[in-house]
């Protein structure tokens, strides 16, 4: 019978001891004296948030089709066990075997937010695994780092021994195999990663100087061998038709948030939004196959039981194929008693048919992400969508019978004024007042419900913006209570619910994401004050991260509030994810100047990325 | 047609809940392809009732679920399919026709067999079975049943119907159901009480072996009212 890492009066008192035990539908066992390499992949936040990431699921299952490999699992153990385990000196384990990490050969941990980052050590920490990759010996794991933070590991550099920046599918073989035989020939952990960083797509942060100015900028980032690159280019899946799938996902038992059957329908965005890490990160736009797509539907909804499914992409409605693909699903659910859970369409006319078909419109709500309140703003940050649209689109859906509709929008821009952030409450105000408009007071069941949230603008590497300075914590917070008083003021205001949050976490994310190397000893600090979960609102606390920066005498403002000039040395500069330099450069100019850039399917504006040979760029 | 299934939870499953062993059932009718049969309306749902909720931490050899088909499908068949999709330490035991107008699991249970064991580290100085036994021999047993919101002085001796065994292993067999509803913990830690201690969290390791209904005053096991399909 299977045993766990865990006593059994251990299970029985933490919260949701499903989370430690394994033995999920799907999850992969193996004989692990039949495989050369123990590969532990971690994502570092409780077991309900990691298991419903795709991209975990898509590498699992790829490993695993590997015979000499055998890919498990690891989360965060949540606060409860966190102490437990610290208590009784108990060793992080896998879930598959339970086995202890340090027995792997390989520990990967994909890096999707910033605020994790403390959660990254604890995974460490757990596993008795040194937290600095310098002190590391040949009795420990590989830490291998993925993930859209990864295009900038710079914060996270003393703790991983490599970095493999771009998409999993591609490289992954290449570095095993380089491992199987360094191990064969007797080769150490430091010649595994020498020879590793001539593998395209991996960083090994270790063989790597930075020498920094004395205002603090750097100065010099050089390789120290020179055979070590001094580029480092993405890994990129050309071909989305033709790779792995995770076409038997594990089943977990819990209820976990992404509790449904994912469908991945494009790689990458046409769209170009300025401010959007991903849409620049994952160019060109691939599409996959609709006939692949629907017969992975049926195969993965057999495989799992799942009684729901839901597409994935950055942008769904730019899909070419979806209308066939949604009207395949809503067939198919229909006759298997499925549900569907849309992702958040374009609001027009097919939109509103599909989603009048598979949900109640009373109980649905609409969502638009305007993303900034005015026109101007909105050209600024290339988000396509005009006032016009939106109205129109409500203006349909008022008349289909919807009464609820969500706003998304961003505080604190570049270039945004006091009248972008009325145009927030106004426009909110706008589509109320045309529900009333529309609808006459027999025909109305109460009031229509407008929910504007906001959120605050954190600049990102490899986006336009990535030279921008961020607000501080005060005039986001004055924005936030300027939009409320603004709300205040509208005449349909008792039909409007504002929402905004925090600004603690925002900033502490700009730090990160556009951080350096020193930021390593601030993370350890912090962690060392307490600091675990920070993506979660209950478990995050301010003041342990104020003290590790004032303890490292790093400050925050030299990351976050400070506009950077074009030809500073940026700490992720060795990155070349196919998007230029120079693309950035004119589209932060012409952001400035207010104009927009088409997307990719009207017009190529050149951002690099055609070099990749295949995707939208080549499009007829 | 109306179906019962019975099946053994035992080994980590233990750590499942019942919520989730219910959605684990859902999936896993989909996974093997059993005709179940959904509710009408706009969120259809699977037509499936629970006899009686396991407790997490708890194990069994006798756990029931009623279901519904649309098709017909053999004892044999549906069992061998679902348990080629099951996970270690669920297994299908019995897939069984309910006679028509035959109550459902949940509304029928009167009774249930639990074996009880300490767990290492746990064993009281005193003999248990003993005190169990001296126990059952008085009149009324009256323990104080607490509930989230309220305690109050109840008699448990209608409910006990066995008490077997020796200080390794007890066995039980106790009143369930909306009535009297009895857990063994509650027997023991009676027991305990009798001889001045607590009994302290996790000191039992619990199992269910069965669940009766009571057909004309005699105990007779929830698997016994339905027949192989064939």
């Amino acid at each position: 019978m299977r045993r766990t890492a865990l006593s059994e009066e251990i299970l029985l008192t933490v919260e949701k001891p499903a989370r430690y035990i394994g033995n999920e539908v799907n999850s992969v066992l193996k004989d692990k004296t039949q495989v050369d390499i123990r590969f532990a992949m971690c994502f570092p936040d409780v077991y309900e948030i990691g298991m419903s990431h795709l991209g975990i699921q898509i590498l699992y299952s790829m490993f695993n089709t590997f015979d000499d490999v055998w890919c498990e699992r690891v989360y965060s153990p949540w606060t409860d066990l966190h102490a437990i385990m610290k208590e009784k000196n108990i060793p992080l384990f896998a879930l598959e075997s339970q086995d202890p990490i340090l027995d792997f050969d390989f520990l990967g941990i994909t890096l999707q937010y910033e605020m994790c980052y403390t959660n990254v050590l604890q995974i460490l920490d757990l596993s008795h695994i040194p937290l600095y990759a310098a002190d590391r010996n040949e009795a420990h794991p590989i830490v291998i780092g993925g993930g859209p933070c990864t295009y900038n590991p710079e914060p996270l550099a003393d703790f991983f021994d490599l970095f493999y920046i771009g998409e999993g599918e591609t490289a992954y073989r290449k570095l095993l195999d380089l491992y199987k035989e360094c191990k064969r020939k007797g080769f150490g952990r430091q010649e595994f990663l020498r020879r590793a960083s001539h593998i395209n797509g991996i960083y090994v942060p270790s063989l790597y100087t930075v020498e920094y100015d004395d205002e603090g900028l750097i100065r010099a980032f050089t390789p120290v061998y020179d055979d070590v690159p001094s580029v480092i280019h993405k890994e990129i899946e050309m071909n989305v038709s033709d790779t792995y799938y995770p076409l038997n996902p594990v089943v977990p038992f819990i209820k976990v948030t992404q509790d449904r059957v994912v469908l991945e329908i494009q790689r990458g965005c046409i769209r170009g939004c300025r401010f959007c890490q991903a849409g620049m990160l994952y160019r060109p736009v691939r599409e996959r196959d609709v006939n692949l797509l629907k017969s992975y539907a049926r195969e993965m909804l057999d495989n799992t039981g799942y009684e729901e499914i839901s597409l994935s992409s950055l942008s769904s409605s730019d899909y070419t194929h979806l209308e066939e693909l949604i009207n395949f699903l809503v067939d198919y659910a229909k006759e298997k008693k499925l549900n569907i859970s849309l992702p958040s369409l374009r609001i027009d006319a097919f939109s509103l048919d599909v989603m009048s078909k598979i949900q109640d419109v009373r109980k649905s709500s609409l969502t638009f992400a305007p993303e900034a309140g005015s026109q101007r703003l909105r050209n600024v940050i290339n988000k396509g969508l005009t006032e016009e649209v939106i109205l129109e689109g409500a203006r349909q859906a008022f008349l289909g019978g919807w009464t609820r509709v969500k706003l998304y929008f961003m505080l604190g821009l570049p270039t945004e004024t006091e009248d972008d952030c009325r145009g927030i409450a106004e426009l909110s105000n706008e589509i109320a007042r045309l529900y009333y408009e529309l609808i006459p007071k027999s025909e109305r069941k109460g009031r229509v419900q407008i929910v504007a949230s906001t959120s605050f603008f954190v600049p990102k590497p490899f986006t336009p913006f990535q030279w921008a300075k961020m607000c501080k914590k005060n005039d986001f917070l004055k924005k936030a209570h300027f939009v409320n008083e603004c709300m205040h003021e509208q005449l349909n205001s008792k039909s409007i619910k504002y929402n905004y949050h925090e600004a603690d976490v925002s900033i502490l994310e700009g730090v990160f994401a556009r951080g350096d190397r020193r930021l390593s000893a601030v993370i350890v600090k912090a962690y060392e004050n307490g600091c675990l979960f920070d993506s979660w609102t209950e478990t995050f606390r301010e003041e342990p991260w104020i003290r590790a920066f004032d303890e490292c005498g790093i400050s925050m403002d030299f990351y976050t509030a400070r506009e950077r000039s074009l030809d500073e040395i940026l700490p992720w500069d060795m990155i070349d994810i196919g998007v230029s330099k120079d693309f950035l450069k004119r589209e932060w100019d012409k952001a400035i100047n207010e104009t927009v850039t088409p997307n990719c399917r009207i017009s190529c504006s050149g951002c690099g990325a055609r070099i990749f040979g295949g995707g939208v760029c080549y499009e007829s | 047609m109306k179906v019962r299934i019975r099946f053994k939870k035992e080994g980590v499953m233990k750590y499942i809940g019942h919520l989730d062993v219910m959605r684990y059932f859902q999936k896993l009718l989909r996974r093997s392809d059993i005709p179940i049969a959904y509710s009408q309306g706009l969120s259809p749902h699977q037509i499936m009732s629970f006899a009686m909720p396991l407790s997490t931490g708890l194990e069994s050899d006798g756990e029931y679920v009623d279901i519904e088909i649309t098709q017909r499908v053999t004892s044999l068949e549906a069992v061998r399919r679902m348990n080629a999709n099951n996970v270690e330490g669920i297994e299908i035991l019995s897939f069984k026709e309910l006679p028509d107008g035959a109550k459902n699991a949940m509304a029928s249970i009167s009774a249930a067999d639990y074996e009880v064991s300490f767990r290492d580290g746990y064993r009281p100085a005193f003999s248990c079975i003993d005190i169990l036994r001296k126990m059952y021999d008085e009149d009324c047993i009256n323990v104080v049943k607490k509930t989230r919101k309220s305690e109050s002085v109840v008699d448990i001796k209608p409910g006990i119907y066995e008490i077997e065994g020796d200080d390794d292993k007890i066995h039980f067999c106790l009143s369930c159901g909306s009535v009297l509803n009895i857990k063994p913990e509650l027997v023991i830690e009676a027991a305990f009480n009798r001889e001045g201690e607590d009994l302290p969290e996790y000191a039992l390791s619990i199992r269910r072996n069965e669940i009766y209904t009571d057909i004309d005053g005699k105990r007779v096991s929830l698997d016994m009212i339905g027949t192989d399909i064939i």
